[in-house]
């Protein structure tokens, strides 16, 4: 199926590190992925939500456990679903209630990778691979699903990014335009759970927050309107999704922390030349 | 725009024709009651002026103006024609804009992300860059049209955020202290543009301020809101000579002089 791909590939990166199966798989992955980190970051950022989408990939942990306990066609369509439940119910208590939201997320983030945790030793179920991740076991069937998952984001963020924006600047102003801001909350944060649940399983639960937040985090170091920010995001998520693969590969270190690395790297880099680009 | 919008000859024309009653609006959050049969009636080419004492209800009255909070009662709006009743298009000028100061999000990019589907993170077409600088001119603010929002002072923030509200030209234009963190000139030229475009588009005006000095200069009706509701309502020389007035803000001598520097209760001696 991946074949005239697979072709592509070797016609374009005649390397040894791409002559391999696995790594095509890894690398077509890193392609479809990483831009949609590039772009979902960017709203997370703007929004101050780092701690916020952590708990999401806390909460996509207990739907992998429960989705491989209930064993339906395939585990990650449970996970994908309680992630979904999950994001809409933390993003509609976040929404209704006064009491502080750092906690409540904190209340929702521990208990989701506890009761994970609990339910996959319960049931003798290896949790190392969710922990840190398997880049390399990537699957064709994976590539589908992810290319699937790639055009429904992109068709999403053309559809509701510039009410996320609104809501951003000022969410009194977004409803008052007329912009259902819980309704399109509840779009991004379902979207954002279903890459980190699709995800969790190459790059692994320590590390996936990281994803989302450093390629946009360096990028709004010197970008200064949101065409930049979302070019250099996606730029910065691409490159260091490429270079991690590749370093990883040669270094035989763990993919999705070799990815992380790289893009703190980036966001240090611009981070010391921010004052020379923004006024 | 919307240039064909009815002008009032004069105020009396406009009266019981173009106007918007707020009517008996009360909001309870919890147990708590914050407003209770609040009557309102403004006239439209009126600028009215909210104010009264910390936690008097201002904000949530915008709010459930707004339709953000439930409230009973009703909004009624004719316009002068008694074309458009019922739902009136509102413009909102926010108070608080803790938006983070680093977004990299210009002026332009809030614009497109208001006024188009166009999505901001795309090159944005002649047609939305004309418009926004045509909206920012109203306000003397096409500079501004590259600038990141967490790179303008607070009166240019103040001024695009206005510009921003009357894109389209709403009926009701709301402002929600849109004066804090602004310089004295900063302030009488914010003024000032309310007045012109009150008079442009024959536009209702309701304002939060605790800005009185400027209150009475710019302001054709103050309402007096006290603990949840009105208490009493008029032209400035009205309300800022009524006894009650100066009840009210008696007990918040203090809220007074350590919020706001440079306002002093001035009774009809301006």
């Amino acid at each position: 199926m991946l074949n005239w791909w697979y072709g592509i590939i070797d016609f374009i990166l005649p390397f040894q590190w791409a002559s391999h199966a696995f790594m095509k798989n890894a690398l077509t992955a890193v392609l479809l992925v990483t831009p949609l980190f590039g772009i979902l970051g960017t709203m997370i950022v703007n929004n101050r939500m780092a701690f916020f989408s952590d708990s999401l990939g806390h909460g996509a942990f207990t739907g992998i456990a429960i989705g491989s306990m209930l064993g339906v066609i395939k585990p990650i369509w449970g996970a994908i679903i309680f992630s979904v439940a999950f994001a809409i119910l933390i993003t509609t208590i976040k929404n209704k209630t006064k009491t502080s939201t750092d906690t409540i997320i904190g209340v929702f983030s521990s208990t989701t990778i506890a009761a994970g945790l609990v339910l996959i030793t319960l049931f003798n179920q290896p949790y190392n691979t969710y922990l840190v991740g398997d880049l390399l076991s990537i699957t064709p069937s994976d590539i589908a699903l992810l290319l699937i998952v790639f055009v429904l984001v992109v068709i999403l963020w053309v559809t509701i990014f510039n009410k996320l924006l609104v809501i951003s600047v000022n969410p009194l102003l977004a409803s008052s335009r007329g912009i259902n801001t819980m309704l399109i909350d509840i779009l991004f944060t379902s979207a954002v759970a279903v890459i980190v649940t699709i995800t969790i399983q190459w790059v692994g639960i320590l590390i996936i927050n990281s994803l989302l937040v450093l390629p946009a985090a360096a990028a709004r170091n010197i970008a200064s309107n949101t065409r930049q920010y979302h070019a250099l995001s996606i730029a910065a998520a691409l490159i260091s999704g490429l270079a991690g693969l590749i370093a990883s590969y040669y270094l035989n270190t763990a993919t999705g922390a070799t990815i992380v690395l790289i893009a703190a790297l980036l966001y240090f880099i611009t981070l010391s030349i921010r004052g020379k680009v923004l006024k | 725009m919307n240039e064909e919008k009815h002008v009032c000859k004069s105020k009396d024309s406009c009266c019981g024709v173009c106007c918007t009653q707020i009517q008996d609006f009360s909001v309870t959050v919890g147990k708590a009651q914050i407003l209770h049969n609040v009557n309102i009636h403004i006239h439209c080419g009126e600028l009215t002026a909210l104010i009264g004492p910390n936690g008097a209800g201002k904000s949530t009255l915008l709010k459930a103006i707004l339709g953000e909070v439930k409230h009973t009662g009703s909004l009624k709006y004719l316009d002068a024609k008694g074309l458009r009743t019922g739902n009136p298009l509102i413009g909102y000028v926010p108070q608080y804009l803790n938006f983070d100061l680093g977004t990299p999000t210009s002026v332009l990019d809030l614009f497109t992300a208001s006024i188009s589907k166009k999505p901001a993170w795309l090159i944005p077409t002649n047609k939305i860059r004309q418009r926004t600088s045509e909206s920012l001119a109203k306000v003397n603010a096409e500079h501004l049209i590259e600038r990141r929002l967490g790179a303008l002072s607070g009166g240019e923030l103040q001024r695009v955020m206005l510009a921003l509200s009357l894109d389209p030209v709403p009926d009701i234009l709301l402002l929600d202290e849109p004066v804090s963190g602004i310089d004295q000139n900063g302030l009488e030229l914010f003024y000032n543009t309310l007045k012109e475009l009150k008079n442009k588009y024959d536009m209702t005006i309701i304002l939060i301020s605790h800005d009185f000095d400027l209150v009475y200069k710019y302001a054709d009706r103050v309402v007096l809101l006290n603990e949840g509701t009105v208490v009493t309502s008029g032209t400035p020389d009205e309300v800022f000579n009524d006894k009650r007035m100066r009840e009210v803000f008696r007990m918040s001598k203090f809220y007074i002089q350590n919020n706001e520097q440079r306002n002093t209760i001035q009774g009809g001696n301006d």
